[in-house]
């Protein structure tokens, strides 16, 4: 019987294959508490979840929150800018100091990539990643990787496009830990700017010169978000440009295989990384995902509570 | 170390006993009115299939049938044991004002059937709860009993009574091992 030993899940590159298919499951198990009438089962019942956002999140928070109440934890969410990190107190601290109340699980997210690694060894609760910096965000990718089996019943086998800012995205990270571990291929495009060199060495990933290249039979369309916040200085001419060169619209999504499916991690730039038609389109999975969003993040408290220390 | 194993019912005699299960579940009831089945995952799903088919045979009417996998209701998911897989929960019609047959193969300490039980009542209020159950080996630990019971087996708490199904989910004996 699969058994999920992990304390903490902080990245999809730490978790086996066996790991992530158990999550799945679970989380495909746990899909049906949500539709129905008393959405609360008693498993965590006691346990107390931090939710510690350092920066700014609707979807993600909202989603391990109310993961949490389904699950009957208590669920606390803390927003560093009414908190003492405007202050000046350091993350350990503050993390030691979140410890002293005796919490179950701390869910983080962080600018800094690592920084659940740094808190992992210094505090003795659970910790999940809710992103970091443009590590990994594992959450997102198991929700993925959930809303591409409830269309395919599998994940091998699949061609994956993920398209966008690639340098920025923890998302792009975790799901091609994710999907290259369950036997399916990545297929990057994006202005050579926002592509990281050496992003091949992760697994089975190809690097596109053109978007088109990468959009070609795939299954799975993944369009992700520019991340201004993140790049400092501007790694594009202007949002047209890029809209025009990377941008999703009915036309090129021809391209794929016409059962595919298309996804986006959230929030979308219409009429920036995708045209507003193909955001509603038929084939579009973005309110699919989020979702799956909640179950998965069942999942993942569930089987973090039973884990051993590491 | 070998475990010396005894069959204590044959595939024959387990179908002999969910008729009679069928039989005294619609005595009881006065018919198939209200009737809901429910097993537990995974053995007493497969029981409840079982006896849906024989209420059918001899009423000639069909019942809902349902599943439930209690993983999450248990009590002792707290600790460090790697929590068990969540099975799949499949109750797709309302529980309220039913009466449910509640299914498992192997009734032992009572606290599956508890587990169940508060499961259930997220469903909706049932007008009553009957509990069916395959074997039942004693030692209850909380006050629960059997409505239908197939055979009474008398165990010391070193034995293990196992259902054994095949691959198309049928029952094919039971096991005592000590």
């Amino acid at each position: 019987m699969a058994e999920f030993k992990h304390k903490h899940i902080i990245a999809l590159r730490d978790l086996s294959k066996d790991d992530i298919e158990l999550l799945i499951s679970t989380a495909e198990n746990m899909r049906e508490i949500n539709s129905r009438e008393i959405k609360k089962v008693p498993t965590l019942r006691g346990k107390t979840i931090i939710n510690l956002f350092y920066e700014a999140s609707t979807r993600t928070r909202t989603s391990f929150e109310i993961a949490g109440k389904r699950l009957s934890a208590d669920t606390v969410n803390i927003t560093p800018s009414i908190s003492s990190a405007t202050k000046g107190e350091t993350l350990a601290d503050t993390a030691l100091n979140l410890l002293a109340m005796k919490p179950d699980i701390i869910v983080m997210r962080h600018a800094v990539s690592g920084a659940h690694y740094f808190l992992a060894n210094k505090i003795n609760c659970s910790i999940i990643n809710a992103g970091d910096g443009a590590h990994e965000h594992p959450s997102q990718g198991l929700l993925d990787l959930l809303t591409m089996k409830d269309h395919f019943g599998r994940l091998d086998g699949l061609k994956v496009a993920i398209v966008g800012d690639i340098t920025h995205s923890r998302v792009a990270r975790s799901n091609i830990q994710g999907l290259t571990k369950l036997g399916s291929s990545v297929y990057l495009a994006g202005p050579p700017t926002m592509v990281p060199p050496g992003v091949e060495k992760l697994g089975n990933v190809t690097v596109c010169t053109t978007m088109n290249e990468a959009l070609l039979d795939a299954d799975v369309v993944m369009m992700l978000r520019i991340q201004q916040e993140r790049q400092g200085k501007t790694l594009m001419p202007n949002a047209r440009e890029y809209s025009r060169y990377f941008g999703l619209n009915p036309a090129n999504l021809k391209l794929a295989k016409p059962n595919a499916i298309v996804m986006h991690p959230g929030p979308i730039n219409r009429g920036v990384e995708m045209s507003s038609s193909t955001v509603d389109c038929a084939q579009s999975r973005v309110m699919k995902q989020v979702e799956n969003g909640v179950a998965v993040r069942m999942a993942m408290l569930y089987h973090v509570c039973g884990g051993e220390l590491e | 170390m070998a475990t010396e194993q005894t069959v204590l019912m044959d595939g024959a005699g387990i179908k002999r006993a969910l008729t009679r299960i069928a039989h005294e579940i619609l005595e009881r009831n006065k018919g198939v009115t209200d009737i809901v089945l429910v097993g537990i995952r995974s053995g007493g799903a497969f029981l409840a299939d079982g006896i849906a088919q024989q209420i059918c045979v001899i009423e000639g009417g069909a019942v809902p049938v349902g599943a439930v996998d209690i993983t999450l209701y248990r009590d002792d998911c707290s600790g460090q044991m790697p929590h068990h897989p969540v099975g799949n929960t499949d109750i797709p019609f309302s529980l309220e004002a039913k009466k449910v047959i509640l299914v498992d193969d192997v009734l032992y300490t009572g606290r599956t059937i508890r587990a169940a039980m508060d499961a259930l009542m997220d469903f909706g209020r049932p007008q009553s709860i009957q509990l069916a159950v395959l074997i039942d080996r004693g030692h209850r630990e909380l006050p629960i009993r059997a409505d239908f019971v197939g055979r009474n087996v008398p165990t010391s708490l070193k034995e293990n009574v196992q259902v054994a199904f095949d691959e198309l989910n049928q029952p094919i004996e039971v096991v005592l091992e000590k």
